[in-house]
C-alpha cells in the first residue's frame, strides 16, 4: 500500500473494509439490517441521541474510565511506561457496556420490546441484561453450553438481572454456536426483537456501530495521554476476540502515524499446536456470521474449533475491520498463549493490586514483552478491557482449588 | 436452453407444478445419496436440491443442523458432493440439480474453480443462503459463464424494491421462504403465501418455488395451487434421521412422502 488510506472513512456505504465486511445473511434479515442502518445513519449525528448516550456513559457507566500508570509494574519490567485504560472500572466490569448502552438506545428508538444477545465470557450477556433491566426490555441470552459451565458466576448474574440464559448445545458449544443460535432466533422474531451483537463482527452495520460506540475508549485515552503523559503513546495494546475493545482503543489513533498498535489474539496451547483462537495469526479469509474476514477453517471451508483459557476470546472469526487493518499493515496482530496470559494475570494482581480479566491478560502478556524492548521515556497504553472476578473459578481450578 | 428453464417450461405445458425435494448430501453416509436422488426422481421429483453440508448452518433448524453434522462426521466435502452429482448424471440427464448451502465452502475453493467443477459435474443451479444479490456481484458473471443459475431467496420481509432487484439478479427460479424462521419451523399460512406469491409475480419474471413449512401432501397441494414449485426439505430429512441406522429404509420412506405429494399436486 503506497498511500495511507483515511481510516476514518471506512466502511463504505455497503459495509466493506476493502474486501472484508459486507452483509452476508439470509434474505429474511436484509430488511431488518436496512432498517437498522437507516436508523443508525439518522441518529448517529443527532445531538439528542449523542447527548443521551454521553449522559448514560457518564452517570450510569461511570465514564471517563481512568488512565492509570502502572508505575511499579513498569519499573519492575525496566522498559516503557505501561498505562492501563481502566475499562474494568466500568459498571458491570468490562468495556462491553459501552456498546450495549448504545444499542439499547437504538432498540428503544426502533420500538422493539425484546432484545437478544450472544455471549462467550458472559460479560456481554451481563451488559445486555443490565441495560435490558434498566429499560424494561425482555432479554434472552444465548451462551454455549461449555461457557455456561466455565462462567457460572456470570450466568447467575444474568439470571438475577431478569434475563433468561439459553445454553446452546450444537457444534462446539461455545461463542460461535451461541451466535448461530441468536441469528436463528432473530430470523424468527425479527419483527419485535433487537439483536444486540457484542463485538465488531456480524453483518453491516454492526461492525461499524459497535466500533463507534466503543471509540469512547480511544477518544478518552488519546486526551488523557496528552494530558497525563504530555504526548501521544508510542504503542497501543489490546486483546482481540471479536475485536471490539481493540478497535475502540485503536480507531481514534489510526491516523496518528507515530502510534504503533498491537492486537493480541489467543494462542491457546500455542499457535503451533493448532489449538488456539488466532484467525489473524493463523487463519485465512472466508465468510461467517454475516461478514467476510479471517477465519479458522479447514481445507473444505468448515469452521474449526477454537481453544483458549479465556471464553471471551474463544471465537474462530474476528471483526472485518481488523482483517483489513492487518492486510494494509496498520496494526500488528500477535498472540499470547494460555500460560503467558495466566502469568500476566497473577503478576498484575500481585504487583498492582488489579485483577484483570483473562481476556485482558492476553494484552498484558504481550505488553510486558513489548515494554522490555522499549525505553523508560516511551509509553504504552494497554486496554484493561475487564476485571477478573468472573475468572476466579477458572484460575482456582487451574490451581487445583475447589469451592 | 438451460435445464431448469426447460423443466419449468415443460411443466407449464402440462399444467403441472414442480416438486422439489431437498436432502443433505452425504447424510447419513456418502453411498446413500446417489441412489436416493434416483429414487426421488422415480417418486415424482422434478428438480433436486442437494444440500452441501456446512459446520455453521445459521439459517437452518435442528433437523438440517443434525443432517450437516452427520454428513460432516465422515468428512463430506464439496468435491464429494460434486462427485455425487456426476455419478447421478451417468443415468439421468434431465433432472436439474441445484446445490444449496452456504458461501464459505464455495469461497474456499475459489469462485472460478467451483463454478467450473460444478458445471462439469452436471450441476444446474446454486443457492447460497448467506449470499444476497448485493454481495453476489463478483460471483454472478462467473456462474453465468458456466451456465449455472444463481438462485436467490425472497422472504416475507423482502420489500417490493428488493423483490425487483432479486428478480433481475437471479435466474432459474426464485425461492420464496414462506415464513419468518429457520428451516423446519411451524406450518405455513397458505393464504398469506398466496398473497405474497401474487406480489412477487407482478414484480419478477422468474418461476416461483415455495419452501419452508411444507410437510405433507396436503400442504404441498395447497402451495402448488399458487406457486410454480413446491420445495420440501425437513420433512424428508426427518426420515433420514429416523432411519439413520438402517439406510436401506430411507429411499422407501422418502419416496412414500414424495409420491403422496405428487399425486395430491397433480389432482
Ligand atoms: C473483558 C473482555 N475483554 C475482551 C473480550 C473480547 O471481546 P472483544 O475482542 O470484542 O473486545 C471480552 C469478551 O467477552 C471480555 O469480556
Amino acid at each position: 500500500m503506497s498511500e495511507r488510506p483515511d481510516f476514518s472513512a471506512f466502511p463504505d456505504a455497503r459495509g466493506h473494509f476493502g474486501p472484508y465486511g459486507g452483509c452476508f445473511v439470509s434474505e429474511t434479515l436484509m430488511g431488518a439490517l436496512d432498517e437498522l442502518k437507516a436508523m443508525y445513519e439518522r441518529l448517529k449525528d443527532d445531538p439528542q441521541f449523542r447527548a443521551d448516550f454521553d449522559y448514560d456513559l457518564a452517570h450510569y457507566v461511570g465514564r471517563p474510565s481512568p488512565l492509570y500508570l502502572a508505575e511499579r509494574w513498569s519499573r519492575q519490567l525496566g522498559g516503557a511506561n505501561i498505562w492501563l485504560k481502566r475499562e474494568d472500572l466500568n459498571h458491570t466490569g468490562a468495556h462491553k457496556v459501552n456498546n450495549t448502552i448504545g444499542q439499547a438506545l437504538l432498540a428503544k428508538h426502533m420500538g422493539k420490546p425484546r432484545v437478544i444477545a450472544e455471549t462467550g465470557a458472559g460479560q456481554h450477556g451481563v451488559a445486555t441484561a443490565t441495560v435490558a433491566a434498566r429499560l424494561g426490555l425482555k432479554c434472552q441470552v444465548y451462551m454455549g453450553a461449555e461457557d455456561v459451565e466455565r462462567q457460572k458466576l456470570n450466568v447467575y448474574r444474568m439470571k438475577l438481572l431478569g434475563a433468561e440464559v439459553i445454553p446452546v448445545t450444537s457444534g462446539s458449544r461455545t461463542l460461535k454456536d451461541a451466535m448461530n443460535e441468536a441469528m436463528r432466533d432473530w430470523v424468527t422474531s425479527v419483527d419485535d426483537t433487537f439483536y444486540i451483537i457484542g463485538t465488531v463482527a456480524g453483518p453491516h452495520p454492526y461492525p461499524q456501530l459497535v466500533r463507534d460506540f466503543q471509540c469512547i475508549i480511544g477518544r478518552e485515552a488519546r486526551e488523557q495521554s496528552l494530558k497525563q503523559a504530555g504526548q501521544l503513546p508510542d504503542a497501543l495494546v489490546a486483546c482481540v476476540g471479536g475485536g471490539s475493545n481493540a478497535i475502540g482503543l485503536f480507531h481514534p489513533f489510526l491516523n496518528d502515524e507515530s502510534v504503533a498498535m498491537y492486537g493480541v489474539e489467543a494462542a491457546g496451547d500455542g499457535i503451533e499446536t493448532g489449538r488456539h483462537a488466532a484467525p489473524l495469526s493463523a487463519g485465512r479469509p472466508g465468510v461467517l456470521h454475516g461478514n467476510r474476514t479471517y477465519l479458522m477453517e479447514d481445507d473444505n471451508g468448515q469452521i474449526i474449533e477454537t481453544h483458549s483459557v479465556s471464553a471471551g476470546l474463544d471465537y474462530p472469526g474476528v471483526g472485518p475491520e481488523h482483517a483489513w487493518l492487518k492486510d494494509v499493515g496498520r496494526v500488528q496482530y500477535v498472540a499470547a498463549n494460555d500460560n503467558e496470559s495466566l502469568a500476566a494475570f497473577r503478576e498484575l494482581t500481585q504487583v498492582e493490586g488489579i485483577m484483570p480479566a483473562l481476556e485482558s491478560s492476553h494484552a498484558l502478556a504481550y505488553a510486558r514483552k513489548l515494554a522490555q524492548t522499549m525505553s523508560p521515556e516511551q509509553n504504552i497504553v494497554v486496554n484493561l478491557s475487564g476485571r477478573g472476578d468472573k475468572d476466579i473459578l477458572t484460575v482456582a481450578a487451574i490451581d487445583g482449588i475447589e469451592f | 436452453m438451460r435445464r431448469i428453464e426447460r423443466c419449468f417450461e415443460r411443466l407449464a405445458g402440462q399444467n403441472r407444478k414442480a416438486l422439489i425435494p431437498f436432502v443433505t448430501a452425504g447424510d447419513p453416509q456418502k453411498e446413500v445419496t446417489v441412489p436416493l436422488m434416483h429414487a426421488m426422481v422415480e417418486a415424482g421429483a422434478d428438480i433436486i436440491e442437494l444440500g452441501v453440508p456446512f459446520s455453521d448452518p445459521m439459517a437452518d433448524g435442528p433437523v438440517i443442523q443434525l443432517a450437516c453434522e452427520r454428513s460432516l462426521a465422515h468428512g463430506t466435502s464439496t468435491l464429494d458432493v460434486l462427485a455425487m452429482v456426476k455419478s447421478f448424471r451417468e443415468s439421468n440427464s434431465d433432472t436439474p440439480v441445484v446445490l444449496m448451502g452456504y458461501l464459505n465452502p464455495v469461497e474456499v475453493m475459489g469462485y472460478e474453480a467451483f463454478a467450473r467443477a460444478a458445471a462439469e459435474a452436471g450441476v444446474d443451479g446454486v443457492l447460497l443462503v448467506d449470499l444476497p444479490p448485493e454481495e453476489a456481484l463478483e460471483v454472478k458473471p462467473i456462474m453465468d459463464e458456466h451456465a449455472l443459475d444463481l438462485i436467490f431467496l425472497v422472504a416475507p420481509t423482502t420489500s417490493d424494491a428488493r423483490i425487483k432487484l432479486i428478480g433481475e439478479a437471479g435466474s432459474g427460479y426464485l425461492y420464496y421462504v414462506s415464513l419468518k424462521g429457520v428451516t423446519g419451523s411451524a406450518s405455513l399460512n397458505v393464504e398469506e403465501v398466496a398473497g405474497r406469491v401474487e406480489t412477487i409475480r407482478n414484480l419478477a419474471k422468474l418461476p416461483i418455488g415455495v419452501g419452508f413449512g411444507i410437510k405433507d401432501a396436503e400442504s404441498a397441494q395447497a402451495v402448488s395451487r399458487v406457486a410454480d414449485g413446491v420445495v420440501v426439505g425437513s420433512a424428508l430429512v426427518n426420515q433420514v434421521d429416523k432411519h439413520q441406522n438402517e439406510p436401506a429404509a430411507i429411499n422407501q420412506a422418502i419416496s412414500d412422502i414424495l409420491s403422496a405429494m405428487r399425486t395430491a399436486m397433480d389432482t
